[in-house]
């Protein structure tokens, strides 16, 4: 086996998380998704890193990191308080900008 | 080529955790329970930092657990109980075609990108990182090296963003009470009297077979007392004690105390006649 | 005779056009502030212009005279100075407008007093004055051009002056365009001297003319004919002519029978060097005037209408014009001789006419007059006299002047001699028929008036004028052919008159006309004198009388030739622009607009199928960059 294994691997990830945010209607369920999404990117990124022979990818797969933390800390504040108004956590319901 | 060759360990490691990691996505995206999903997504994540670890990345994938799966998970978790638990999705589809569309464009990005990839990296070299870390310098070493040197602007303006995204978060989920306006509980009895309901809403539990928090009242008529809800939890279902039966007075306080009737009841540890 | 600078008086005959120019501007601009004074100034700009006229024409002596006034165009090809000529031609021509045309003006006072737009009629009439001086003294064709749209243009504004009545706009309309289809051969022909010649000045292009070749002079010959037909009102283009006469009358006497007809006379007799450099030109011009004159005596014999039967009448002695100046250098001086006199007795016939519907109620039809010789006598006894000059009743105007017409014709000696010489006397004879149907029709035999006419002289405004005309169609054909021979007048422009070579003797001419006249005379005696005028048109007639009633079809004729494909192929084109044009137009709104509405049902509010196109979007990338760096 090769490195690709690892690349394929994170695409299959990837893929399912995209697929999972279409497909979800749960709010937090989709959030979790997108991290899953994250995670794959992160892999990809290890990977190259050891491929490449430096350690930029590891860097920057530990910024991605950080960056989603924060990400999950606010996506999570916003849908707490969506819910507290509206009443529902489904995605769905916050159908307001439509033609 | 290859300067490293992928050992025996490394590919027994990939092939048992790799499907393993796959199941735990596809149990997340397919689960109806939120916190299911949640669960299945740990499963994955930490698959992930074994991953990490194995590829010579020991540092990230050390984070990885503690933060992502520890941390940020849990976060999830928490925020699941507080709100989403219970708003399983149906099965239903509303939007037409929605299922259909996101499989056959999910199978197609798999493949494209998938095909690409691999015939893109078919000969890449895998140089490996012995000649950045390992030996003296350890890979937090190594790994220190660059971020307090290369990308130490990006460092210190992630700091500022954690900063921020946890001010926001105390900002957003704040409720906002106008200052000095608390009212004092001379006031609110005051106003208490002046509606047409003078008495305390009822605690929970009371006239009713459970003391959490989550037990709302029962009403005499035997219904729940919605005023005894609590705010942002779901009302448990209530143990009921048994209803009087073929009793014209049905209606009286006797038949719901059941003190009527002499049937024998199933109270755990008796209420004898 | 060559040209010279103008001298003493004459530099100033500039005032001749922009004295009723200016009445005209004044009493335009002016509006309603002048209405109480506007016809008293109307009619002394036009007796100013003949005061200077006359002196004028004493002061010419019989040379040529240019007045240069400015430079019009002055390009580097194209040099056109705004000049006039001031010679024997165009003084005779300046008198005629000016005089006739006071004495209208005068005319018009009483006619329009009680019409509350008079003071724009005068100015109309200013314009028209103004217009027609400029045509006739021009030194150039450009000069010529403009005045020439002048006076179609006043020539329009006055047959339409009541343009509430919708025949009256019609029949401006139909007098425009009908002029315009003559004004393009004019204009072409124009275009031609300039690309040929490189000069639009009389003396440039009629000393050159000797330069050009057989075909280009012919061509010149022919269009400068088109545009005096369709200002004449001659054959193919005479059809406006009768129907100009919904305008008021003054403007018939004036215009559609004293100045504006007789400008395509003037054209062809100004252009004498052409014609003369084109006998087919010239033979093309005979033969118009010899059909024209035919078809208005024809037609004239059955119209019931007193200023229809009048204007035939002038349509046919416009043809005796065109008849004389085609026959060549023998035959300009008695065409506008000719002219002269048929602009006395014509516009007094007018302003009879004219007369006669204001003591009638502004009623024209015949058939409804009678016995008013009693009633008006001093409108009778005018209007006979302009009746015997048309006529050619023995040593009045017409007489002397329509005799040398014919006389000129025979002149030829050739079968065409004989044949014209016979066209022009049978017409004289018709001639002589209606005219004297109409004026048993109208003022003897019993009277048909309608209930509550009462007809009474017309007020000494005008009559003034009619007698004044009357005293020209008396004394003008003496005079200018006896006494101050035309002749002798013109050779300045047209050399000295050649001894005549008589083919038939003129004495025998003028027997033979006066004859045919007096069966003319007799017939109308017998068959309208002798019996009961019928109130209401007969219906059941025979052919000729239909066809000359309708004027010789002429006006079906060009219905079904040039009015119905040409408002086919205006309904076509509006079809086409509504459909076609605008359907694309509000096609491409429409489709817009459809499209528009239906993307815009993509907007639907879930994120999910938002997220599902951009996976779509993601998908077509990577598959583009496989196939980029795949192939």
């Amino acid at each position: 086996m090769s490195l690709t294994h690892y690349l394929v691997l994170a695409a299959i990830l990837f893929t399912i998380g995209a697929v999972g945010v279409l497909v979800r209607r749960n709010a937090i369920v989709v959030f979790m998704c997108v991290e899953l999404m994250l995670n794959s990117v992160n892999l990809t990124l290890v990977t190259f890193a050891r491929a490449n022979g430096t350690l930029d990818g590891q860097v920057m797969a530990f910024f991605v990191m950080v960056v989603a933390a924060a990400e999950v800390v606010i996506g999570l504040a916003i849908i707490m308080s969506i819910y507290r108004t509206r009443r529902s956590a489904s995605v769905d319901d916050a159908n307001l900008l439509k033609y | 080529m290859n300067d490293v060759v992928i050992g025996t360990g490394e590919a027994v490691v990939f092939w048992v955790l790799g499907p393993i990691a796959l199941a735990g996505a596809l149990g997340m995206v397919l689960s109806r329970n939120a916190v299911h999903s949640a669960l299945w997504l740990v499963n994955t994540m930490l698959a992930l930092g074994v991953f990490y670890v194995v590829q010579e990345a020991p540092f990230l994938g050390a984070v990885q657990i503690i933060v992502y799966t520890g941390a940020i998970m849990i976060l999830f978790l928490f925020v699941l109980m507080l709100v989403g638990r219970d708003s399983s999705d149906s099965v239903v589809e509303t939007l037409r075609g929605q299922r259909v569309a996101a499989i056959v464009l999910g199978l197609g990005f798999a493949g494209l990108v998938g095909a690409g990839i691999a015939r893109a990296t078919q000969a890449l070299p895998v140089t490996g990182l012995a000649a950045v870390q390992g030996g003296e310098t350890s890979n937090i070493e190594a790994i220190a090296e660059v971020l307090f040197t290369r990308y130490l602007l990006a460092f210190e303006v992630t700091s500022a963003l954690l900063i921020t995204a946890a001010v926001g978060a105390m900002v957003l989920a704040h409720i906002e009470r106008e200052p000095g306006t608390r009212p004092t509980q001379k006031e609110l009895s005051r106003a208490r009297f002046l509606t047409d309901r003078p008495q305390t809403l009822p605690g929970p539990g009371v006239f009713a077979r459970g003391n959490s928090v989550a037990a709302p009242a029962l009403l005499p008529d035997g219904r729940l007392a919605e005023d005894s809800f609590a705010t942002g939890i779901e009302p448990q279902e209530v143990e009921q004690m048994p209803r009087p039966t073929g009793r014209a007075e049905l209606g009286t306080p006797d038949a719901a105390l059941g003190t009527l009737d002499p049937a024998p009841s199933d109270i755990p540890g008796g209420r004898d006649r | 005779m060559d040209t010279a600078p103008a001298d003493g008086l004459i530099t100033s005959a500039w005032l001749l056009i922009a004295l009723p120019l200016a009445g005209a501007a004044v009493l335009l601009l002016g509006g309603r502030r002048t209405d109480r004074w506007g016809h008293l100034l109307g009619t002394g700009t036009v007796v100013a212009a003949f005061v200077l006229g006359l002196l004028c024409t004493l002061q010419l002596d019989g040379r040529r005279l240019d007045v240069d006034l400015f430079t019009f165009v002055a390009t580097g090809s194209l040099d056109v100075q705004a000049g006039l000529l001031f010679d024997p031609l165009s003084a005779v021509f300046v008198l005629l407008i000016t005089g006739v045309g006071a004495l209208i003006h005068v005319y018009s006072i009483g006619y329009m007093a009680h019409d509350p737009r008079r003071r724009r009629f005068f100015a109309y009439l200013n314009l028209f004055v103004a217009a027609m001086l400029l045509l006739v003294l021009g030194d150039n064709f450009v000069a010529l051009y403009v005045g020439w749209e002048g006076v179609g243009l006043a020539s329009y504004l006055l047959i339409a002056f009541w343009h509430e009545r919708p025949s009256a706009a019609t029949a401006a309309k139909k007098a425009f365009i009908m002029n315009r289809v003559g004004d393009v051969g004019l204009a072409l022909a124009i275009f031609l001297m300039f690309a040929q010649l490189g000069t639009v000045a009389y003396d440039g292009v009629f000393g050159a003319v000797g330069t050009l070749a057989g075909g280009t002079v012919t061509a010149i010959g022919l269009l400068l004919l088109l545009g005096a037909c369709g200002k004449s009102g001659q054959f193919p283009l005479q059809a406006w002519l009768p129907d100009a006469m919904e305008g008021p009358t003054p403007v018939s006497a004036l215009i559609h029978a004293a100045t504006m007809v007789t400008a395509g006379v003037y054209l062809i007799a100004r252009c004498a060097p052409i014609y003369d450099a084109t006998p087919t030109a010239r033979a093309v011009v005979l033969a118009v005037g010899a059909i024209t004159l035919m078809i208005g005596a024809i037609a004239g014999c059955a119209q019931d209408d007193i200023k229809k039967v009048l204007a035939y009448s002038t349509v046919s002695q416009i043809g005796y014009m065109f008849l004389a100046v085609g026959l060549g250098p023998v035959g300009y001086v008695a065409g506008l001789a000719h002219l002269l006199t048929h602009g006395f007795f014509k516009a007094g016939l007018f302003l009879g006419a004219g007369s006669v519907m204001h003591a009638m109620n502004d009623d024209v039809d015949m058939r409804r007059f009678g016995g008013l010789a009693s009633r008006m006598k001093v409108t009778f006894v005018t209007f006979g006299l302009g009746y015997l000059a048309l006529i050619g009743f023995p040593f009045l105007s017409g007489f002397y002047t329509k005799d040398a017409i014919i006389e000129a014709a025979f002149d030829r000696g050739d079968g065409w001699g004989y044949l014209l010489g016979g066209i022009a006397i049978l017409a004289a004879g018709l001639t002589a028929f209606y005219m004297t149907r109409l004026m048993l029709m109208t003022f003897f035999g019993r009277p048909r008036w309608e209930p509550g006419v009462h007809p009474h002289e017309s007020p000494s405004v005008m009559t003034a004028p009619m007698v004044l005309l009357a005293v020209g169609s008396v004394l003008a054909g003496f005079l200018l052919v006896v006494a101050f021979p035309l002749e002798e007048w013109l050779t300045p422009v047209y050399g000295e008159p050649e001894a005549a070579e008589h083919v038939v003797a003129p004495l025998v001419v003028s027997i033979l006309v006066t004859v045919v006249m007096a069966l003319g005379v007799l017939t109308a005696w017998l068959f309208v004198g002798r019996r009961e005028v019928p109130v209401t048109a007969p219906v059941r007639v025979s052919p000729v009388t239909r066809a000359a009633r309708r004027a010789l079809y002429a006006d079906a004729v060009n219905e079904s030739l040039f009015m119905r494909p040409g408002q086919w192929l205006t309904r076509a084109l509006v079809f086409f622009d509504n459909r076609g044009v605008d359907g694309a137009v509000n096609g491409l709104a429409a489709t817009l607009g459809g499209s528009s509405s239906r993307l815009g049902r993509t907007q639907t509010g879930f994120v999910r199928s938002y997220a599902l196109s951009m996976l779509g979007g993601a998908v077509v990338v990577a598959g583009a960059l496989l196939a980029v760096t795949a192939g």
